[in-house]
């Protein structure tokens, strides 16, 4: 290829990405989750009036009659269902000192899927499901999953399935540290990145029910609480991590290391706003 | 406002006449301009895979001893870099924009 060319090319697709930016710009004001969630939801609601509130736990599904007919045949045998039982074994099974991951977690693990990521004022950060796993193992000695790969998967498979139909129930304490957490995660939603100049919402608020490419775009209104997910383009389970950074990946932008401080914050952020729509994961997506 | 420095890049970098061969110093200045730049972006968090491989391109055409491909694919990373940059500096209050309220 020529080079000037390519040079060209490239820069005129930077070019455009900004000729597309919107230049409004909105004066800052206080920090108000309840409010953010309520226009959250309603702005979806009203996008998608016949879309059953509870169904837009279902990502793609939730956006195609089509696709979701096909989707309810395909859950009597559904592909998950091989790390789901993996992970259940995985969860009973004791580490090398005899605990076990229900010793690290409220009621034994056990139906908790709705009430991560939760901020820990210890800490004074966002603590995530795939995190308090990985911190487990490390504090019983045991080495810590990739958070992208089946292990983590199948482990936040089994405690998601133990927790289905229950609302996201995802709490803001009050310390100043946890509603920065959540504006910092809301940022991280919003902003444009990537050669392509999109943001998470580019995709998931301004498109959803859209094509892209083979797929279907999820709507962000309870984009998490069918994760993990089967994937058939992955043939295999995808854990959050993994997503946040194919994701990013797609709009030319270098993702961030998994369960960097950003996207913990936006995985509070977007579970924050899906509060009261049920936990459906795992998922599995065509 | 928000188009001119990517503007100002393009302009720079259509009309800028290919005079003579480039050689190796001017792909180390080049590639250095380049490299700090995209330095710049990921300290920012924003760095963006194109000004990776570009800069990688770069390298490998220098390696090869293709001086005129390796300044033109650094001075394409040090032009992306820069407008990565630029895009982290003004999302830090266009962001909200595109905020649902
Ligand atoms: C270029 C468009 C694009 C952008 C930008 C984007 N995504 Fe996605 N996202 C996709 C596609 C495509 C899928 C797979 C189809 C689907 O489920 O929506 C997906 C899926 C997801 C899913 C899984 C949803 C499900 O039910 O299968 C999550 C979670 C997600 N994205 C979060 C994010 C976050 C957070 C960001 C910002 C960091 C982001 N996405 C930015 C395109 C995008």
């Amino acid at each position: 290829m020529n080079a000037r060319f390519f040079l060209l090319g490239s820069l005129s697709a930077a070019l455009v990405a900004f000729a597309l930016t919107s230049p409004r710009v909105i004066a800052a004001d206080k920090v108000d989750p309840v409010a953010d969630a309520k226009a959250f939801q309603n702005f979806f609601f009203q996008k998608f009036p016949t879309v059953k509130h509870e169904d837009f736990v279902n990502g793609p599904y939730s956006m195609n009659e089509d696709m979701k007919r096909q989707w309810q045949e395909k859950e009597e045998f559904p592909p998950y269902e091989f790390a789901l039982d993996a992970g259940k074994e995985m969860f009973a099974t004791p580490f090398r000192n005899g605990k076990t991951y229900a010793d690290c977690f409220p009621n034994g693990g056990i139906g908790i899927r709705q009430n991560y990521p939760y901020f820990d004022t210890g800490e004074g950060k966002v603590v995530t499901l795939e995190l308090a796993l990985n911190r487990c193992r490390e504090a019983n000695g045991e080495a810590p999953y990739s958070y992208v790969k089946d292990e983590m998967a199948s482990l936040t498979a089994y405690m998601a399935f133990t927790s289905r139909g229950k609302p996201m129930d995802i709490k803001i304490p009050d310390d100043p540290r946890a509603l920065a957490a959540y504006e910092n995660g809301k940022r991280y939603f919003y902003t444009r990145r990537g050669q392509m100049n999109f943001s998470c919402a580019s995709c998931h608020v301004q498109s959803p029910g859209e094509r892209i490419r083979a797929e279907i775009l999820a709507p962000a209104l309870g984009i998490l609480n069918a994760m993990p997910i089967y994937r058939s383009e992955w043939s295999g389970m995808g854990t959050t991590s993994r997503r946040f950074v194919t994701c990013n990946s797609q709009t030319r932008a270098v993702p961030l290391e998994p369960q960097a401080d950003e996207y913990r914050d936006v995985e509070y952020f977007l579970s924050y706003v899906a509060n009261g729509l049920p936990i459906s994961g795992p998922g599995a997506r065509p | 406002m928000k188009l001119s420095l990517p503007l100002a890049m393009l302009l720079a970098l259509s009309l800028a006449p290919a005079a003579r061969a480039a050689n190796e110093a001017d792909y180390k200045a080049a590639y250095a301009a380049a490299e700090a730049a995209s330095r710049e972006a990921a300290g920012m968090r924003n760095q963006w895979t194109v000004t990776v491989s570009a800069l990688a391109a770069a390298k490998k055409a220098a390696d090869g001893g293709d001086f005129d491909r390796a300044v033109a694919a650094a001075k394409e990373a040090e032009a992306l870099a820069k407008a990565s940059i630029f895009q982290a500096t003004s999302e830090k209050e266009a962001w909200k924009a595109m905020e649902i309220r």
